[in-house]
Formats: structure tokens, sequence, C-alpha cells
């Protein structure tokens, strides 16, 4: 059941797109996400499509996947799309009451879904190929220009490193707490709202008591390990962009370039 | 009562990288008034066989047979399965959440939909069968025990809920040597006075030899050996295969049987040993 979630998950693998730098491939995600909000035809959709499945493709995430990790967000797609195809005016096609469809708004539904779900797999193939550590290494040399206007990017870092880390062991946890109530007889699906809210409190209380023992514990093995924040720490992996993170941003500037272009054409 | 189990195969993570076959045709059976011992290490698939004794994981195939009923088949009341089969998992006093004990320990039973005045008996019971003073703790907060009173309380609620098969992962886990034979004592009581299948999970190849009528050796998700201790522990070579050791009363016998001096083979008590070393020293002189 939770495990179903695959959003913001790892795949495990060894494929060029998982050996990129993470500052190439955040970086090519913002850009991508920025890309999609440029794009005003589908023809700019149809080119990113091009681009993520190139890149899902070399990836070896299989797609059955990630489209599982879609699961979640259907809700909200389903409400974009019913808001945008009722709400829009102009050429009236379908109407019953006030409610009434029109040729644009069908066209801007379409588009819009098309734009959340790019943004989606888009989004989630950064964190399905890049390690969480090494994701949070990318961000915290992304950031560390910044340290001079005072933003503690090694503490920005370090809290999502451990934060990412703990979400699969909060999890487990969870799983566990789940099991070990339904074994004393515990109902987490019938009854009403209020019910199902009520029926949580058996989980959440031995799970706050839990994340907050292994927050101390974390703690303690941090202070006995002498870690005292970003000064100069060294670390074990340092980042430098090899011949594949080149060849990644020239694919990108390419893709970049094409965008651009194609938007001032059409 | 009885349990059977059938060829069960559980695989975890299907169809993902991570793929792993966590039960490989595993089959045992239990009787009423049996306790039963689950040996295997860590990772060697015993917790995810309990869990589908009482329904908590669905296998991809094999059967349950819990009191002639498959529960692995869609549609058996899950409810009904829980009241049969109480699972206390490791560490149970995370799951610790009342405010008070007897709150606490009253969960399972009202799960089950019970009056009133047959939870209140039940928790005096099951917190008193536990060995713990229902006086003295029902209404302090469960957080402010110590160790092995938080485990108790925990044993105590799945206890409450009367269940006819009692299952108990590694109840010992984390404790000191005392609260240990505390804890494996009362669960000797439990057993003896419900007369009901107790299985038990544990490490401890002295406590296994010592309390269950039965041991089941789980390796990496396949069935090593099932039968009496006796049995299990006299086939040496194939438990060091897998790794676990013999217990130290029979390792010492063991070795003691190797340098020559008569004595019966696999010896599993203390009481044993001393007597027939005893018989081998007087024969000597």
């Amino acid at each position: 059941m939770i495990r179903d979630i695959t959003l913001g998950q790892y795949f495990p693998g060894e494929s060029a797109i998982h050996r990129l730098d993470p500052r190439v491939k955040i970086i090519a995600t913002l850009l991508f996400i920025i890309e999609l909000f440029i794009v005003d035809n589908f023809i700019g959709f149809a080119i990113a499509a091009v681009y993520l499945g190139a890149v899902i493709a070399v990836s070896r995430v299989p797609l059955s996947f990630i489209v599982r990790g879609l699961k979640p967000v259907i809700i909200i797609l389903l409400f974009t799309f019913a808001l945008n195809i009722f709400m829009v005016d102009g050429q009236i096609i379908w109407q019953w009451k006030f409610l009434h469809i029109t040729v644009e708004g069908v066209r801007l539904a379409v588009f819009m879904a098309i734009r959340i779900i790019l943004l989606l797999i888009g989004s989630s193939m950064l964190t399905l190929c890049t390690r969480p550590l090494s994701l949070t290494d990318g961000i915290e040399r992304l950031l560390s220009p910044f340290k001079k206007i005072g933003l503690p990017a090694h503490e920005i870092a370090m809290m999502m490193t451990i934060a990412l880390r703990f979400i699969p062991t909060l999890l487990e946890e969870t799983d566990k707490i789940m099991k070990a109530q339904q074994a004393r007889g515990a109902d987490f699906e019938s009854g009403g709202l209020i019910q199902k809210a009520k029926a949580l409190i058996p989980i959440l209380v031995p799970l706050f008591v839990s994340a907050f023992r292994i927050a101390m514990d974390l703690a303690m093995a941090m202070e006995s390990r002498c870690y005292r924040g970003g000064e100069h720490r060294t670390r074990m992996h340092e980042m430098k962009l090899k011949g594949m993170d080149w060849a990644a941003i020239a694919f990108l500037v390419v893709f970049l370039a094409m965008i651009i272009i194609e938007s001032r054409i059409f | 009562m009885s349990i059977q189990v059938e060829n069960l195969v559980h695989i975890y993570d299907k169809g993902m990288p991570s793929e792993q076959l966590a039960l490989d045709n595993v089959s045992f059976e239990a009787e009423d008034g049996q306790l039963v011992g689950i040996i295997g290490h860590t990772g060697s698939g015993k917790s995810t066989l309990l869990q589908h004794l009482n329904g908590l994981l669905r296998p991809h195939s094999g059967k349950v047979i819990v009191g002639g009923v498959d529960i692995t088949q869609p549609g058996v009341p899950m409810v009904q399965i829980r009241k049969k089969i109480g699972l206390v998992f490791q560490y149970p006093e995370y799951q610790l959440f009342e405010e008070t004990v007897a709150k606490d320990v009253a969960f399972g039973p009202k799960n089950l939909g019970l009056s009133e005045e047959e939870i209140a008996e039940r928790v005096r019971e099951a917190i008193e069968l536990v060995g713990l003073d229902y006086e003295e703790v029902a209404e302090r907060s469960p957080f402010d025990l110590s160790g092995g009173q938080k485990r108790r309380v925990a044993i105590a609620g799945v206890v409450a809920m009367r269940p006819e098969v009692l299952i108990l992962d590694e109840p010992t886990a984390g404790l000191d040597p005392k609260a240990h034979q505390d804890v494996l004592k009362m669960v000797q009581e439990v057993h003896e006075r419900t007369g009901n299948i107790t299985i038990l999970v544990s490490h401890n190849m002295a406590d296994i030899a010592r309390l269950c009528d039965k041991v089941v050796v789980i390796d990496s998700g396949k069935l090593v050996a099932v039968g009496t201790p006796y049995e299990v522990f006299s086939q040496k070579d194939q438990l060091r295969e897998v790794g676990l050791e013999l217990p130290p009363v029979t390792q010492f016998t063991e070795t003691l049987r190797e340098k020559g001096i008569e004595l019966d083979s696999t010896i599993l008590d203390v009481d044993t040993a001393v007597s027939q070393i005893a018989k081998y020293l007087k024969k000597e002189k």
C-alpha cells in the first residue's frame, strides 16, 4: 500500500543517466520544467516528449514503473482537466444547463494535462535516477555560491539528506506499527471519515515516539563522530564533470535551442 | 485447532530489480498444546512466515490452513483470523500508544467488539498472566514503565484477545538476562495455562531446546529441518552448514563425545548432561 508510492523514489540502476553528475541532472530538470512553461503549442510538447522519451530509454527505468508513480496525482489531473474544459469561453460544442464545453476549453484542458504529465514524469526522472545522497550533494554544491549572502547551504543539504534518508525508515516503521495494530484487530479501512481519523491514533502515537527516538539516536551518533557543520569539511566523492556530463550538457543545449526556435516560429 | 502450512512461497518487490524470494516452498504443521520454535538467521524469512500465519501477508502460492480454513483464500474475514491467531511482533513495546496500561491492553479486545465487563475482565487477567501487578500498573502510562515491563504490557495486549494460537517473534530481543528468563517463563506459563499452540521465534538455541516440542529451521527462505528438538539438533552438520549453532550444553557434550567419553548423543539439557557425566565418572573409577 505505502510501497506503491513511487513519486520521489529511487530506482537503482547503472545507466548513463544514473551516473551523470547530479548538478547536471538538477539543472537539466529545472530547465525542462521552465521550458514546459515557455512552450505554448503542441509541437513544443512533442519535442519535450521526445527529449524525455530519450532520457527514459537511456535510463532503462521501466515505463510501467514511471506510470505507476502518476497514480496518486490522477485526481489532481482530472480536477484540472474538468475545470479547464468547463470554464473556458469560446465556440460552444456541447451544452447542458449551465455547463458548456468549448473548442478552446478542450484544447486548453488537453494542453494543461500534457503539461502536468510531462512535468511530473520529468521531475520524477530526477529522483528515479539519482541517489538521494548525491542529489543533496548536488544541491549543496549548486547552492554554495549563495553562502556569501548568508545561506546555510550545507545545513540545508544536510537536513534534506536526513529527511530523505529517513523516509524509507519511517515508512518501514509505519508499516510495522500498522501490522502490529492490525494483528490486534485494528481496522483502518471501514468506517466514516471521523472513524478513520480516530483509527490513525494507534499508528501516529507510536510513530511519533519512534521518530523522536530515531532522531535522538542519530543526533547522538553524529555528535559522537564530532560532526559540527559545514565549515572545512572535505568530501569523499569530489564532484567533477566528466565526458558524459559534457555530452549531456550539449544535448540539453540542443534541446533548449529547439524549444526556443520552435516557440519563435509557431 | 491446528495449523498447516503447505508449500508457501512469498516474493518481495516482484518485478523490481530488488525482487527477493523470501519464502521458498515452506511446509510444516502444528497442533494444540504444542510449543513450536522457529529458528533461523536474521533475514532467513522467519518474520515473513509469521506474517502469513495471521493473514497480514498473502503468499504468491501455497496454503495456510488454520483450524480447517485456508486463510489465503480471498473472502475469509480477517477479524475472525486475528481473533484466533495472536501475533506479537519484535519489540512490541514500540506499539504502545494509550494513556494507561489498562487502556492499551484493552485495545485488542475492544476491536473484537466485546462488552465492557468482558473487556475489563480480560484486561485484568492478561496483565496478571504476564506477571504484572494489575493494581500497580493499570492506571500508569505505559511509557513510564521499564523496558521489560513495557514488553509484558505489549504481550498482554495480545494475550487479552485470547487467541487460540499465540505467535511471538523474538520476545526476548534486547532484554537483560533476568528479563529474558522472566519473559520466557511467562510465555511458558501462558502456554501451559491456555493449552493452545504457541509459536516462538528465537535466536537462542538453548531456549528453543529447553522449551519447544517441535522445531522448525529456516535458512534463506527454505525449510532446512522440522522435528523434535532432539531430531533437529542431532543433525549437527546440517545446522552447521546454515551457520546455526547447537545449544551450549549439546556443544559441550558433543565435544566430550568426540574425545571418546561415552555419553548419549545430543543431550539437550544441563540436568541430563550432569547425570550422564557423573555416571561416566563413577564407571571410570
